[in-house]
């Protein structure tokens, strides 16, 4: 082919070498090859002269050959799932044109519920983002591909340690206590909820780069068909298939530097001694050292990382078509926190075969992982904000690593009580690795029958296991573990050599009915289906006994129970009908019935059920020609989810548990373990939650703008909530209840455009805008005016404290703080707070709900430029109305914390200068001083790529991009970050601004 | 192929037979999917139901160990990591270990401790300015009532119908019905405690279900008259006093807890009763049981505290070993050193820089240094008797009462986890208890008071240059010599709201209401309040006045 192909450019140049000007008079040959943005060949793309009629489609590899008259002066590429093209010709015959896939195309099939579904024919509320419009950079984890991406959905990655898991958020979530977290499905497989031990996070155990698409699920319409656990909404990723033709071969890799991008801002050396000076008594003055030591400077590092991968896909042509994907990859990144990193090395293979006449339609879906991390004790990242700045890092002694750290001769270990590590040396002390193994695979069987093809039999069946196993060794000389305890010997020990293993084993068996059937006549189509699901989540925890740096057993450390399997299942049956009219008027209407183990059996089932209409306005006559109006759609609908995620595998069962072997108690001669009643609750049952949902799905001119707007309302009732328990009623006084209900409402936004596009020049840029709101509106079983509310969200700074409270008539996690008095100038008043009940004393009645950690609004932003080969992009998000508790300076910023009885000194937030707050008591914790807007405008990521075409003698196309993920911040918030999930800022592993380089081939 | 064929040739028969393929499709997949729903019922595999728990005589063992376990340790984990009791935002080891909090509640409210730290709710205590949402009442509140929760459960499942249908029979079975006298000890214990700290607690029995409504408030003297109810019924079903287990009440505790109650009633009832002479009586019947002094007084909390020692009634025994928390003991101990002072003379690997005492205390002793009385062991080195800032260690003269070493010196099995067991009761408390009763016009011999009380003198003296007469034996002199015989030991609070010198001005220490030379505080401070947290869930309960 590639023959031919150069055989005929030759030919071309040849003519147009001979021919010379009368060339211009002749017919002419224009040639070229269509590709998409990731450079893959497009077949079935239309090429016609502009002005006649003559066209020719392009070939499986793209190429396309074209006669031109004279005087032609553009070609015009047009495909489905395409923008159309317009190309001017001048003298030249070849043209290569990369085409852009259309956002807008309706005729996208999109993965949905059991099954899958054209664009123009979806009824819920659903958005899909596809691999073209991915975040780039050097991306860990596969929920960051879609950052900024979705209205409705927040990301919020949960710091910056190398593989850290993110909060997701579709319109708010909608529980307390349990889960807010959506259901997340692979290829089919429904990943549960949990991590597994010795992973920062189980969706970093999957390779970015397999993924193809990710599909947001947010009404009920679209998710009620998962029934229990897609109250949250659902994110449906699909991975990349075969695709059909001769074996394709894409290499990337990419490089990256990340650093912290901003520090604590702590007290300098100077100015801690300035302080301590001016404030200490004569022994703590006495305390102070003469270095100058920035402790965030020693514990942070430049972090390197590189992403490696390599797929080959293509179809076997035997007797069985076999289209294929086979995939590796390797990833490895530093932390910026010293000692920690993480390698995750990734195979994936996907085959999907077709037999009897395409009548039998297999899916094998296999992957892989391997990752190795190291975790650092993120404890240092406090200490180094406590850390006395006026003391080095080393002591030039051997003691304690030859790490300083502050003394006391009187102790048996020569060490001050309670005084905070060397940050340094808590690092290094620790060796915390872990290897986790995981695999997701499962095979996905649809047979349309032969006697009946209207109907189909679909069952899916796979595993997703997982294996952490890790070790911690502490060395016995550093201050951490010095001489911490009894070896069974009674020899006195020191340092850690612990391991740790968990298992998980996940499996599921989906199968389902369908019928589809095209009714002419009344210009109907009917399409049913009746499914049952089977789901067994099953962990196995390792337990041992806790040993010594030099390999002797601690005493009394032997678990009372060397394994512990807990499991849950979840058992569906559901049934769908979904009716079309005329392609215009679409219904939809489901049902279904979920038990779970974790509920008591008068109390375990619950059925489901919802309701969609949709109507494609831009189908009826008097739209059907508008050159301005090119889709409008306008859906409506209400369904009820529910959700068991959060209740304990065995929480209704009155259970007992024994203690282990240092929580003994003894009675005469002789210890006993002790039996405890562990607190229960047989009346616990489903959350549910209702979703009105109202949208219109709009595309102007052609569909080169196109977008939606929905608005919603989603109301929880039964709310799985942490409720106090009165005193003597339970063995415990806090347990999980369905008690409460809440409601979000809130209207998405999102638009994409086309603003150009021309020969040399594209641009695009798409936007989305939510606003969401939460209120809780019932806390109780009754209704109670004088119920504050159920308090958590503990804070540091001295022991103990709650910041946050939920509060009926109020957002979820409202700061619960004491409103702090200003003087005339503006500077907070030492432990002076309003007396808001004017009873004459402030306590605890005097607090009140200021603000919450939940946003009001969620913008998304996302551009891109193109000129001939140059591309440049960036995404950016803005987060309005979220407040934090900094709490760094709540619980260092005070002279309490500098200048401490105990014997040694600690630094504290620049926060001291500004408050004064000399730390006496306990209320000015609790100030709402401390609550601060965190609202921000992140530039999250700004690429530049440069496509080089051909190279290597034409036998591959390369590109070359670059990238600054978290470029910069805009905030008025005083602490490191704003971007604090659950709004308590405290020890926050900083997320790292990350330079990368990349390059992609395609052979 | 076939079903084309028969598509086309017979037609009728065909859609029989497709009728028939499809019902039959049905009905296999209805198989496979109706024989699930059991799988739907799972048990865990360790933790266990009552039924495999109370299935033998060991495991009722296992459960009272547990309800007594409660009170040394703050969970089922040594250390901390599954708290009985937790709060959010609180911390396992400082909020809910019972002897604790119920330590700070007793001792950090009056002129016998001071502490350094500024944990939130701590220097409320000194300050006499704590509120519903402290956290350390919060501690003692619940943990006393999730021990009579305990209780309640174990009276339920402990009936002769349960017995008899666990098919326990003989002398298994007697032995567990003596465990039920016991365990209603314990809960009139804490309901004890509960009547003396917050006066107008809920009220919970074995009739009371779990997960069942919630309970009512009993008014204090009720409580009072509930708490000598059960005392007096259990009197005579409790092993003899001294006859029982290490560790477990006997008819001494109950008869020491009965002489307490008694000797507190005016507190408790607002004057309605008068029960000196009660008081007396139980207070002697201790005595006469055969308890003696440990020879000396500085050996009494140690390490080995547990061994040769016919002093304590009833203790709470802590292990560094097995028996591991943050608490009691552990926390006397190291809490106690810090300046100058040597963890090492304390058995432990270092000191938490926190407690110390007032110059109202010291001033207690004719002689601080100990030479004479031996009670007072004060650490001065590097400390200055007067406290100008409570949170400056160096302030206020330490306590060395506590040491996790053995009588000979020897190292405990822990330097992290104290040995030292903890005495709920001894003899001494009994000893005064009898002379005060007398004092407040109960019947008894004020000779036989003076006898007891010269005993505690010639120990803590070694001769009788301590000794007193008839004479010296005033309601003031019982105040001081009971904080010199019992200080740090819980008691202190108690005293002085039953003397009038809690909340008023009659009695003044350091630092007492916040004010360096000590102030008055309002007279609601004499109880605490009922934590908000319950306030909140239990309606049925009225906040105590003024809070």
């Amino acid at each position: 082919m590639r023959k031919k192909l150069l055989f005929f450019k030759s030919l071309c140049v040849f003519l147009i070498l001979i021919c010379g000007a009368g060339a211009a008079f002749a017919q002419t040959t224009v040639t070229g090859k269509v590709m998409d943005a990731n450079g893959e060949p497009v077949p079935g793309i239309t090429v016609t002269v502009k002005g006649t009629k003559t066209a020719t489609p392009t070939n499986t590899d793209g190429s396309y050959s074209i006669k031109t008259a004279s005087g032609a002066r553009a070609l015009v590429f047009s495909g489905v799932g395409f923008i159309t093209q317009e190309v001017s010709i001048g003298t030249g015959i070849n043209y290569d044109v990369v085409l852009t896939a259309s956002a807008g195309d309706l005729n996208e099939v999109v993965v949905i519920g059991y099954g899958s579904a054209r664009k123009k024919d979806l009824i819920g509320a659903t958005t899909t983002v596809s691999s073209k419009d991915f975040q780039k950079g050097a991306i860990a984890t596969p929920e960051q591909l879609i950052l900024g991406k979705v209205a409705g959905v927040s990301i919020v990655n949960n710091g910056g340690a190398p593989g850290a898991g993110s909060t997701i958020r579709i319109r708010g979530g909608s529980s307390l206590a349990a889960s807010n977290d959506p259901l997340i499905i692979i290829d089919g497989v429904q990943l549960s909820g949990g991590g597994i031990a010795g992973s920062p996070n189980a969706l970093s155990l999957i390779n970015p780069n397999d993924i193809e698409t990710f599909t947001v699920l947010k009404d009920a319409a679209a998710t009620a068909i998962y029934g229990s656990r897609a109250t949250n909404g659902v994110i449906i990723i699909t991975t990349k298939k075969g695709k059909s033709g001769s074996p394709k071969i894409n290499f990337n890799t990419n490089a990256s530097v990340g650093s912290i991008a901003r520090k604590i801002d702590v007290l300098s050396a100077d100015q801690f001694r300035d302080f301590v000076t001016a404030n200490g008594t004569p022994q703590q003055i006495a305390l102070l050292g003469t270095a100058t030591t920035d402790w965030q400077d020693e514990i942070y590092q430049r972090a390197l990382g590189t992403d490696n991968n390599i797929s080959v896909s293509g179809t076997l042509n035997g007797k069985v078509k076999l289209p294929y994907r086979v995939s590796v990859g390797y990833f490895a990144q530093e932390g910026t926190l010293k000692t920690s990193d993480l390698k995750r090395f990734s195979g994936a293979v996907n085959l999907s075969p077709s037999f009897f006449n395409e009548h039998l339609k297999v899916d094998l879906n296999l992957r892989g992982s391997n990752s190795q991390s190291r975790f650092a004790d993120e404890g240092a990242i406090g200490a180094a904000v406590n850390f006395d700045p006026t003391k080095p890092v080393r002591t030039g002694f051997n003691r304690y690593g030859g790490y300083w750290e502050w003394l006391d001769p009187n102790a048996t270990n020569g060490l001050r009580g309670l005084s905070p590590n060397n940050p340094v040396s808590s690092l290094m002390a620790r060796n915390n690795t872990s290897n986790v193994d995981r695999s997701i695979g499962n095979v996905v069987l649809d047979y349309k029958f032969h006697f009946l093809p209207e109907l189909r039999v679909n069952v899916n069946t796979g595993y997703d296991l997982a294996k952490g196993t890790g070790d911690v060794v502490v060395n016995d000389s550093f201050k951490t573990s010095y001489r911490r305890g009894f070896d069974e010997l009674g020899r006195l020990k020191g340092g850690e050599r612990n391991f740790y293993k968990q298992r998980i084993e996940n499996t599921y068996f989906e199968t389902y009915l369908n019928y589809t059937k095209s009714l002419k006549s009344i210009q109907s189509v009917i399409d049913l289906t009746g499914g049952y699901g089977y789901y067994n989540n099953l962990t196995i925890n390792n337990s041992y006994a806790n040993y010594f740096f030099d390999g002797s057993k601690q005493i009394n450390s032997d678990p009372p129970f060397t394994v512990d399997s807990p499991q849950n299942r979840l058992i569906s049956y559901y049934g769908q009908l979904q009716y079309r009219f005329k392609e215009k008027y679409l219904f939809n209407g489901m049902v279904r019935t979920d038990g779970s183990s974790r509920l008591n059996p008068d109390n375990r089932w619950l059925t489901y059920y919802s309701a969609g209409f949709a109507w494609r306005i831009s189908q009826e006559n008097f739209l059907k020609n508008s050159g301005t109006i090119s889709d409008l759609k306008l859906r409506v609908s209400y369904g009820i989810t529910g959700q068991q995620d959060g209740i304990g595998n065995y929480s209704y069962l009155a259970n007992y548990g024994i203690s282990n072997q240092t929580a003994q108690y003894q009675l005469g001669n002789q210890f006993f373990n002790m039996y405890r009643p562990i607190a229960y609750n047989p009346t616990l049952t489903w959350e549910q939650t209702a979703t009105s949902n109202i949208g219109l799905d709009f595309g102007f001119f052609n569909n080169r703008i196109t977008g939606s707007i929905d608005a919603y309302l989603k109301e929880t009732k039964d709310l799985l909530n942490d409720v106090n328990q009165s005193a003597g009623t339970n063995f415990a006084p806090i347990i999980l209840s369905n008690v409460g209900n809440m409601e979000n409402k809130g209207i998405e936004f999102t638009m994409n455009t086309q603003i150009v596009r021309t020969k040399d020049w594209t641009v695009d840029f798409g936007y989305n805008v939510t606003y969401n709101r939460n209120r809780i509106t019932k806390l109780t079983f009754s209704e109670d005016p004088n119920y504050e509310g159920q308090r958590f969200g503990g804070r540091s700074g001295g022991t103990g404290g709650s910041i946050l409270i939920n509060s009926v008539g109020y957002n979820r996690g409202a700061f619960y703080v004491y409103k702090q008095v200003y003087d005339a100038a503006g500077k907070p008043i030492d432990n002076l707070f309003e007396d808001l009940n004017r009873d004459g004393v402030i306590n605890d009645r005097d607090k009140y709900r200021y603000k919450s950690a939940n946003a009001d609004v969620f913008l998304g932003f996302n551009g891109n430029v193109g000129y001939k080969n140059w591309n440049f992009g960036f995404i950016a998000r803005a987060v309005l109305g979220n407040y934090a508790y900094n709490n760094v300076a709540s619980g260092t910023g005070a002279t309490r914390n500098i200048l401490n009885p105990l014997g040694f000194l600690s630094n504290g937030s620049t926060n001291v200068l500004e408050s004064g707050f000399k730390g006496d008591g306990d209320r000015y914790f609790d100030s709402d001083y401390y609550v601060q807007n965190a609202s921000f405008f992140r530039m999250d990521n700004i690429n530049i790529g440069y496509d080089f075409g051909k190279v290597f003698k034409d036998k591959a196309s390369m590109r070359f991009n670059f990238n600054v993920q978290n470029a910069f911040v805009i905030t008025k918030y005083n602490g490191a970050d704003p971007e604090v999930n659950g709004g308590i800022d405290n020890n926050f592993y900083p997320r790292p601004r990350t330079f990368i380089a990349g390059l992609n081939l395609d052979f | 192929m076939t079903s084309k064929i028969c598509y086309k040739t017979y037609k009728i028969n065909c859609m029989k037979l497709r009728l028939f393929k499809i019902t039959i499709l049905i009905l296999s997949l209805g198989l496979i999917v109706g024989s699930c729903s059991k799988k739907l019922d799972l048990a865990p595999i360790n933790d266990v139901t009552s039924e495999v728990v109370y299935a033998t005589p060991l495991g009722y063992k296992q459960s009272l160990a547990k309800i007594y376990g409660t009170m040394a340790l703050t969970g089922n984990a040594g250390g901390s990591g599954q708290a009985d009791v937790f709060f959010p935002g609180s911390d396992e080891g400082q909020n809910s270990d019972f002897f604790r909090t119920f330590w700070k509640a007793q001792e950090l409210t009056t002129d016998e401790a001071v502490i350094a730290w500024g944990d939130p709710g701590v220097p409320d205590f000194h300050n006499m300015s704590w509120s519903p949402s402290n956290l350390f009442l919060h501690g003692v509140y619940y943990k006393a009532l999730y021990q009579i929760t305990l209780v309640n459960e174990f009276l339920r499942q402990s009936t002769d119908d349960k017995l008899a249908q666990r098919s326990i029979t003989g002398a298994s079975a007697d032995e567990i019905r003596k465990y039920r006298p016991e365990v209603r000890f314990l809960r009139a214990f804490q309901y004890w405690v509960l009547m003396d700290l917050f006066g107008n607690p809920p009220f919970v029995t074995e009739e009371s279900l779990i997960g069942g409504a919630n309970p009512p408030q009993i008014q204090r003297a009720d409580l009072f008259k509930y708490v000598v109810k059960e005392l007096t019924e259990i009197e005579s079903l409790m092993p003899a006093a001294k006859s029982n287990e290490y560790g477990r009440a006997d008819q001494a505790a109950v008869w020491s807890l009965l002489a307490r109650v008694y000797l507190n009633a005016g507190v408790y009832t607002s004057g309605a009763e008068n029960k000196f002479t009660d008081a007396a009586t139980f207070a002697k019947r201790v005595i006469d049981a055969g308890y003696g002094l440990v020879p000396n007084y500085q050996h009494l909390m140690r390490a080995d505290n547990n061994i040769a020692n016919n002093e304590f009634i009833w203790t709470i025994n802590y292990d560094g070993a097995r028996t591991q928390g943050f608490g009691g003991t552990t926390f006397l101990v190291h809490a106690s050193i810090g300046g100058n002072m040597n963890a090492a003379d304390f058995g432990v690997d270092n000191g938490w820089g926190g407690l110390r005492t007032t110059s109202a205390f010291v001033n207690k002793f004719s002689d601080p240094s100990g030479n004479s009385d031996k009670r007072a062991q004060f650490f001065t080195n590097g400390q200055t008797l007067e406290i100008q800032s409570i949170p400056t260690f160096s302030n206020g003269f330490g306590i060395t009462k506590f040491r996790n070493l053995t009588k000979t010196g020897g190292a405990g099995s822990n330097l992290t986890f104290v040995d030292i067991d903890m005495p709920v009761f001894r003899l001494p408390e009994m000893y005064l208890t009898y002379a005060e009763a007398i004092l407040r016009g109960g019947v008894g011999d004020i000779n036989l008071a003076r006898t007891y009380i010269n005993n505690l003198r010639q120990r803590s003296y070694g001769n009788a240059s301590g000794n007193v007469t008839v004479i010296d034996i005033t309601l003031g002199f019982i105040l001081d010599e009971r904080s010199r015989e019992l200080y740090w030991e819980g008691h202190r609070r108690t005293d002085l709201v039953r003397f009038d010198r809690f909340v008023e001005s009659t009695y003044l220490w350091p630092w007492k209401g916040g004010v360096a030379s000590g102030t008055a505080v309002s007279a609601h401070r004499k109880i605490f309040p009922i934590p908000s947290a319950d306030i909140n869930a239990n309606r049925n309960l009225i906040q105590n006045p003024q809070y």
